[in-house]
This record gives structure tokens, C-alpha cells and sequence, in this order.
């Protein structure tokens, strides 16, 4: 897939870096102030129970949503930030970000044509393909299923080949081959130096692939520690019953 | 991707999707015409009263429209987080914004394409004689609605209420064009035509502010 495949085949991936902080909505204390960062060729996965704060922190990451206080900056190696690299930061997020009056294909040559890239026609059959909607991209995405719908999310992040990729549970309704499918698509991603950082609950396939995980728990990060490759350090992690590195030794670490 | 031509991306967008379903076309276009058909029913103006009190009536009739027209405008970029995507995008947050507002004009003109030939006939105002100054205040009164609405669009499109919060905040903002246009209407419906070019330039004043703030404050529009 050449969304995929094309990603970072000259550049590495894109860092993160959270400085001090913190959102609010209104008096809810969303992710209480933290500092982390996100090294370029990370693969990050996100552990904790619902409204832990992880989809906060993978929306202010994708520079979707502005700190309360302090700073997030995506940077690359010559340290451009903002918005000279939003073509770089690819997302999936708990809604689809599609259009349900277009077609498959009309949905991802209009996002294709945003960010600026050539043959937006042929990018999207591409995309369509391997995520097996080849055969639908003309059909309104309104008549697709759950799954069709999120593997179409997932093609749509990848069109522009990002170097960071944000990934909000994305095997949130995908069937066995479409687990496949995306950690295939992730492992090639890996491989080629992107950044990418998900959010997850128990998906061994894809958790196997991970290189760090954190858990975050009631808007704090509450551990964070290297993985082993296994799915299992992610599993025990997320379940608790890993040793969690406490918060002021997970500062440490960072440090 | 230049703003001009992320915001003529958007444009192709949204016509492509409205031209799909006309839902928003066929809504405001059959509102307007039950107001117009309405008021028309209700006081059997004279030629004379039609003159007078008919470019108001067009007028508000399509401010009514506008308000029912823009309120999609952005709360249907919220239902799968659209607008997320198109803020992902690198492309200017005015772009976005420009893109919307151009939408919205051009579905305005055409409602008022298909609505003025009918308030000719019921109200007896011939309008051919005046068509094309008569087009150039509908086109400068309708940016202003548009301008105005797609920004407050965007605002309301926040808030929990929003389906009451847009009305309240366009109508009393599109005061000004909602005098400027009737006016400058009234003038060409009068007996003799005339152009006042004092409300058109008043028209061209409005525009102007509201285009250059939704070009300076795009970004915080947007926001979450």
C-alpha cells in the first residue's frame, strides 16, 4: 500500500513533546499537568479504563485541541513545528471523520486534495484497496457498516503517508481480518521509522508491536514503562498487575 | 495547499453533497415561498402597499431562510467529527471558513433565483427592468448573510443549544444588512427606479468587516 508503505521511506518520524500540560473542560480537570515525550520511530500504546483521558491527550497531540496550560509541539529533526507539519500527522479517532453523503472514493480524494496531493484520484484507489473497499468506492459511506466505515478511517489517516500516526482504539469494530489488516499496515509503518502512538484495549495482535506503553488513570499518567515486544506487558500493564512505575518515578524516567 | 484553493475544494464539497440530497435547497426554498405566499394571501397588497412593504418582506423572508439555511452549516461537520478532519488538514483555518461561507452564497442565490420571479408575480412588482442592479444588491446583501451566518454558524456550533443559540445571535447582527438591503430594494422597486448607492456602499462596508474578521479570527472560530 503506497500510504504505507510511502511513509517516512526519507524521513524519520515525527517527536511529541507535552511541557507541563494540562486540560480543563470547564472545572473537569481532563489530564492534570504532566510532561512527556514521544521520540520519532516510537510505538506508543495507551492503556486505561475509559475516560482516563487518553483520547485528550491524542487530540491535543494531533494539535486538534490546545493545552489549557503549558505547550505541545510536534516537531521534527530540524525542529519545524505547527502547522508546517500537519501534513505529516495522520489520525484515526473515535469518530470516522468522514463525509456519509460521499462516497468512499469521493471522501478520500476531497481529503486528498487538501493536503495537496498529486493524482488525488489514484492516492485514493490505493488507499481503498488494501483496506478491501476497493470494490465499494463508489457507495455512499452512509450504507457501510461499522467496520467498513472504520477501515475506511483508517485509509483516510494513512492517504498522506503520515509520519506520526494517532490511533484512538482502532479496532473499535473490525472483524479478525481487519485486526490483520491493521497490524500488518502499523508493523510496515513501524518499520519505516514513523511515529505512532494508540490507544488500545486488549488487542494482542497489534499490542504485540508496541515499544512503550503508558498508562494514564483518571487524567494522570500513572505508569510508563518500555514493553517487551509482547503483547502480554501491554495486557498486564492495562489490566494493573504489571509493576507500575509510580509517578514520581515515571518522572524520573522521563527526565 | 493555498487557501483559494483549499476553500474552492470545500466549496466542490459542499455543493456536491447538497446536490446529492437537496435537503437544505428544498427546506428553505419551500420556506420562504409559504412566507411569501403567505403574507401575499393574508393582506392582498395594492401595487402601491406591494412597493412599500415588499422588498422588507423579501428581505426577512430571507433572513428567515438564511438562519434555517446556515444552521447546518457547521453542526453537520460535528456528527463524525468532520470538522476535525478538515482542521487536520494543512491547509488556513480561514480556508475552511471561506469555503462554507462561498457554499452558503451560492445556496442563498439560488433560493433567491428560484424565489424572486414568484414575489414578482404575486406582489405585481415587474422586476425585469431592474434585474441587474436588482442582482448586485441581492448578490452584496446575500455576502453579508452569508458572511455574517457562516461565522455565527461556526460559533453556535459549540454549544449545546445551538439550534436556538444561531437565530438569536444572527438576527439582531444582520440588522444592518437587513436595512441596507431593503433600502437600497426599495429603491429599485419604487416608481421611478433608482439605485441608491449610499446603501450599497453601506452593503460593501458590512461585507468588508465581516470577511476580514472571519479572515483574522478563523482560527479561534474553529477551535474547540
Amino acid at each position: 500500500m503506497r500510504s504505507a508503505t510511502a511513509a517516512s521511506e526519507s524521513s524519520p518520524g515525527l517527536g511529541v513533546v507535552f511541557d507541563n500540560a494540562e486540560k480543563r473542560f470547564g472545572s473537569l480537570v481532563a489530564l492534570r499537568r504532566f510532561s512527556l515525550e514521544f521520540s520519532p520511530g516510537e510505538f506508543v500504546v495507551l492503556v486505561g479504563p475509559n475516560g482516563s483521558g487518553k483520547t485528550t491527550l491524542l487530540r491535543m497531540a494531533a494539535l486538534l485541541s490546545r493545552p489549557s496550560a503549558g505547550q505541545v509541539r510536534v516537531k521534527n529533526d530540524d525542529g519545524a513545528t505547527g502547522a508546517a507539519i500537519k501534513s505529516h500527522i495522520g489520525v484515526v479517532g473515535h469518530s470516522t471523520m468522514l463525509y456519509d453523503e460521499l462516497t468512499a472514493g469521493e471522501n478520500l480524494r476531497f481529503f486528498a486534495r487538501l493536503y495537496n496531493l498529486r493524482d488525488a484520484a489514484q492516492r485514493a484507489a490505493e488507499a481503498l484497496e488494501p483496506a478491501g473497499l476497493a470494490s465499494r468506492t463508489g457507495d455512499l459511506v452512509r450504507t457501510f457498516s461499522r467496520g467498513m466505515r472504520q477501515r475506511l478511517a483508517i485509509a483516510r489517516a494513512l492517504l498522506a503517508s503520515p509520519l506520526l500516526l494517532l490511533l484512538d482504539e482502532p479496532a473499535a469494530g473490525l472483524d479478525r481480518e481487519g485486526v490483520g489488516w491493521l497490524a500488518s499496515t502499523l508493523a510496515e509503518l513501524k518499520s519505516r521509522g514513523a511515529t505512532i502512538v494508540m490507544s488500545l484495549h486488549g488487542q494482542s495482535e497489534i499490542g504485540a508491536l508496541a515499544t512503550r506503553a503508558i498508562a494514564i488513570h483518571a487524567g494522570s499518567i500513572f505508569a510508563d514503562s518500555k514493553v517487551e515486544g509482547t503483547a502480554q506487558s501491554v495486557i498486564e500493564l492495562e489490566a494493573g498487575i504489571s509493576s507500575p512505575v509510580q509517578p514520581n518515578e515515571a518522572k524520573r524516567n522521563l527526565a | 495547499m493555498n487557501a483559494p484553493r483549499a476553500a474552492l475544494t470545500i466549496l466542490a464539497k459542499e455543493i456536491r453533497a447538497e446536490f446529492r440530497s437537496f435537503e437544505l435547497l428544498t427546506s428553505t426554498l419551500v420556506f420562504v415561498l409559504v412566507v411569501v405566499f403567505v403574507f401575499s394571501f393574508a393582506f392582498d397588497p395594492t401595487a402601491a402597499e406591494s412597493r412599500r412593504f415588499g422588498p422588507g418582506l423579501l428581505w426577512i423572508a430571507l433572513l428567515f431562510a438564511g438562519s434555517l439555511m446556515l444552521q447546518p452549516s457547521f453542526s453537520r461537520e460535528r456528527v463524525n467529527d468532520t470538522l476535525g478532519g478538515l482542521r487536520l488538514a494543512p491547509i488556513p483555518p480561514y480556508a475552511i471558513l471561506a469555503g462554507k461561507l462561498l457554499a452558503n452564497f451560492v445556496f442563498l442565490i439560488l433560493v433567491e433565483a428560484a424565489l424572486l420571479p414568484v414575489f414578482g408575480v404575486l406582489y405585481n412588482i415587474p422586476l425585469a427592468g431592474v434585474a441587474a442592479p436588482l442582482a448586485v444588491v441581492m448578490l452584496m446583501g446575500t455576502l453579508g448573510v452569508a458572511a455574517i451566518g457562516t461565522v455565527f454558524s461556526a460559533v453556535a456550533s459549540h454549544a449545546r443549544m445551538r439550534e436556538l443559540l444561531l437565530p438569536l445571535l444572527l438576527l439582531p447582527a444582520l440588522t444592518p444588512v437587513l436595512i441596507a438591503s431593503t433600502e437600497a430594494t426599495a429603491g429599485l422597486l419604487a416608481d421611478p427606479p433608482e439605485l441608491q448607492t449610499t446603501w450599497l456602499v453601506v452593503l460593501a462596508a458590512f461585507d468588508i468587516i465581516f470577511l476580514t474578521a472571519t479572515w483574522l479570527f478563523g482560527e479561534y472560530l474553529l477551535e474547540e
